[in-house]
């Protein structure tokens, strides 16, 4: 398959077009500005929509109405836009409108930086809006998985009614690298007949469709959440997804990480290999659904005696590897929350004296 | 003999919600009648809001969204954007439109969006018992102005007709009442024509619609039907703010 050279926000955003996306809101943000720069000039090339709006609250909601009329839709922020959008992913998840959102993470809380992090761990996995719902979370770790997972994410989103988001460090918008664009990833849109409201005309229906999510009734509510819950216990079921290095050996320790982490933290593995010390890593690619059992397994096997969870932020993952791991060995963090990412050797260092070498 | 009159098609049958004396009935009947007039009900998506309005989508037969307070112009900017051949419209009361949803509104407008907002203006927060909206007249009681709007401490109500006039970009806007039979039929042709413009593709269309709520105001029908005709119409003055230019 041919590669070509791109900037991963520039490469997100073609993965979009192929994947027939329809309609793309955004608001400018560093660091993923790029995104929308891109489509404005080829998404209507593709025959799709683009518009800049007026903040992400109103975007969100341009996603709501445009996603509730069954069409393939996409916006992207960084961790502060996010914030404002939370409002819109609850109805987004509560209507069970189906949507790609991508956030390419700068440093936080509040403006924060504008480098790369992971700091909006907690705001993709924890709900980040009000109410029992969940997004169906993919980090990528290079640009050719974050291609992948965008044109995945639309039929994912599809096929769970509900937002996908794309969680990916600056450093996977901003740096380049070859990518292809894989032919049996473009998929072609589900028929929404059953619930979009898209005038009945276009189904040649009498019946309305109406998206809503007010209940007032207690019993109705109740069912409602149930349903969603119900959806979500799908997804831990089917879309689990994870890499494993070096899980075949006699580790000692056990790395968990995700997206560009695992980068530095492979250089990890193998360095401290040719020293004679092994450790195994688990990488989840998607954050919720979370691989609590693989990561309880590999921490649970014979001689591993503790799991350092390797994060760009302050500690968020490592929550979810602690509840995984349910006391088999401690669980420690490290990592960097300015938007520095620390070096192979740095965190060497950190393991030789986890271990007392 | 042939019938003499009947029920919109574009209205539903569930027995509305709206309290006695609300005229937010005779506001959905004049939807629903302009809808069937012009024959869109198959291709409209109707946008509910926040407000005394949230269940405006049981009312109706046809398709609808319901949108956070505020929000409703943004989607229905989404919708009308990725598939233009729709009729969209938003329905939203003053303390959505005018106040949490100021943003929205006001983009959606200079954006020139092809859709219409239907906006119900009674000076009040209906659904959440009757507190000062944007739109509270100089004085008036309510729940969060107890002893009357304190103008020097809150400011002037706002008029969202004018405000939305000055901006350039084409459109429709006018204000109506719909206190009395002689304002209503005009509100009714206002609302065709927004709906017309938004079919011929021409601009972005609002209908400020003059309502009572006499719940909320502590007042009969009829005081609150006079209150409006002497005090709110004297602020709100109805009229055509702005007509689409030639394009």
């Amino acid at each position: 398959m041919e590669k070509v050279l791109m900037k991963g926000n520039e490469a997100i955003a073609e993965a979009a077009i192929r994947a027939g996306c329809k309609g793309y809101f955004s608001y400018p943000i560093t660091p993923q500005s790029e995104i929308a720069e891109y489509m404005v000039r080829h998404l209507p090339e593709a025959g799709g929509v683009f518009l800049q709006g007026e903040s992400e609250v109103a975007v969100g909601y341009m996603v709501l109405g445009a996603a509730g009329c069954g069409e393939r839709v996409m916006t992207s922020s960084s961790g502060p836009g996010i914030s404002l959008m939370s409002e819109s992913l609850s109805f987004l998840a509560a209507q069970q409108c189906p949507a790609v959102i991508v956030n390419i993470m700068r440093t936080g809380p509040g403006l924060g930086g504008i480098l790369p992090s992971q700091a909006d761990y907690f705001q993709a996995t924890k709900g980040g809006g009000h109410g029992d719902f969940r997004l169906l979370v993919l980090a990528p770790s290079s640009i050719q998985e974050a291609v992948e997972m965008v044109m995945e994410g639309f039929p994912l989103a599809e096929k769970y009614r509900n937002p996908v988001m794309i969680l990916g460090d600056g450093l996977i918008g901003q740096m380049m690298e070859p990518v292809s664009f894989p032919e049996h990833l473009i998929t072609r849109p589900s028929n929404k007949d059953a619930w979009a409201a898209n005038g009945m005309d276009t189904r040649n229906s009498d019946k309305r469709n109406v998206l809503k999510s007010l209940s007032l009734d207690p019993d109705e509510m109740h069912e409602h959440n149930k349903s969603l819950q119900e959806k979500y216990d799908r997804m831990r079921r089917n879309e689990i997804r994870y890499k494993a290095y070096n899980l075949d050996t006699d580790y000692e320790l056990l790395i968990t990480c995700f997206g560009i982490m695992a980068r530095v933290c492979g250089t990890v593995v193998d360095k401290l290999k040719e020293e004679g010390i092994e450790v195994g890593m688990i990488r989840p690619q998607s954050l919720f659904p979370f691989p609590e059992e693989a990561i309880r397994q590999a921490a649970s096997k014979t001689g591993c005696k503790q799991v350092l969870c390797v994060e760009l932020n302050m500690g968020q993952m490592v929550e979810d590897v602690e509840k995984a791991v349910q006391g088999a060995c401690p669980v420690t963090w490290y990592g960097n929350a300015g938007g520095a990412i620390p070096p192979p050797k740095e965190i060497i260092a950190h393991i030789h004296s986890l271990l007392n070498r | 003999m042939g019938k003499a009159f009947k029920k919109a098609e574009a209205l539903s049958d569930r027995p509305t919600h709206y309290c006695p004396g609300c005229t937010h009935g005779v506001i959905h009947r004049m939807v629903g009648e302009v809808i069937d007039e012009l024959g869109i009900r198959g291709k409209t998506v109707g946008v509910a809001p926040v407000g005394c309005s949230v269940l405006a989508h049981e009312y109706f037969e046809f398709d609808f969204m319901e949108a956070a307070h505020g929000r409703a112009p943004a989607v229905a900017t989404g919708i009308k954007r990725v598939r233009p051949d729709l009729n969209v419209f938003t329905y939203q009361g003053d303390g959505d439109l005018a106040s949490i949803g100021t943003a929205e509104i006001i983009h959606a407008a200079n954006r020139g969006e092809k859709i219409t907002a239907v906006f119900v203006n009674n000076a009040i927060y209906g659904m959440t018992g009757g507190q000062m909206a944007p739109t509270t007249m100089p004085g008036q009681r309510t729940t969060t102005s107890p002893f009357g709007r304190n103008v020097h401490d809150v400011g002037m109500p706002m008029r969202v007709s004018e405000l939305l006039s000055a901006l350039e970009t084409p459109a429709y806007i006018a204000r109506e009442a719909v206190i009395k039979p002689k304002y209503i039929m005009k509100a009714k042709r206002a609302i065709k024509k927004a709906f017309q413009y938004q079919m011929e593709g021409k601009c972005f269309s609002l209908v400020e619609l003059v309502s009572i709520c006499p719940t909320n105001w502590g007042m009969t029908p009829q005081n609150s039907v006079k209150w409006a005709e002497e005090i709110l119409l004297l602020y709100y003055k109805p009229g055509e703010y702005k007509l689409p230019e030639e394009m």
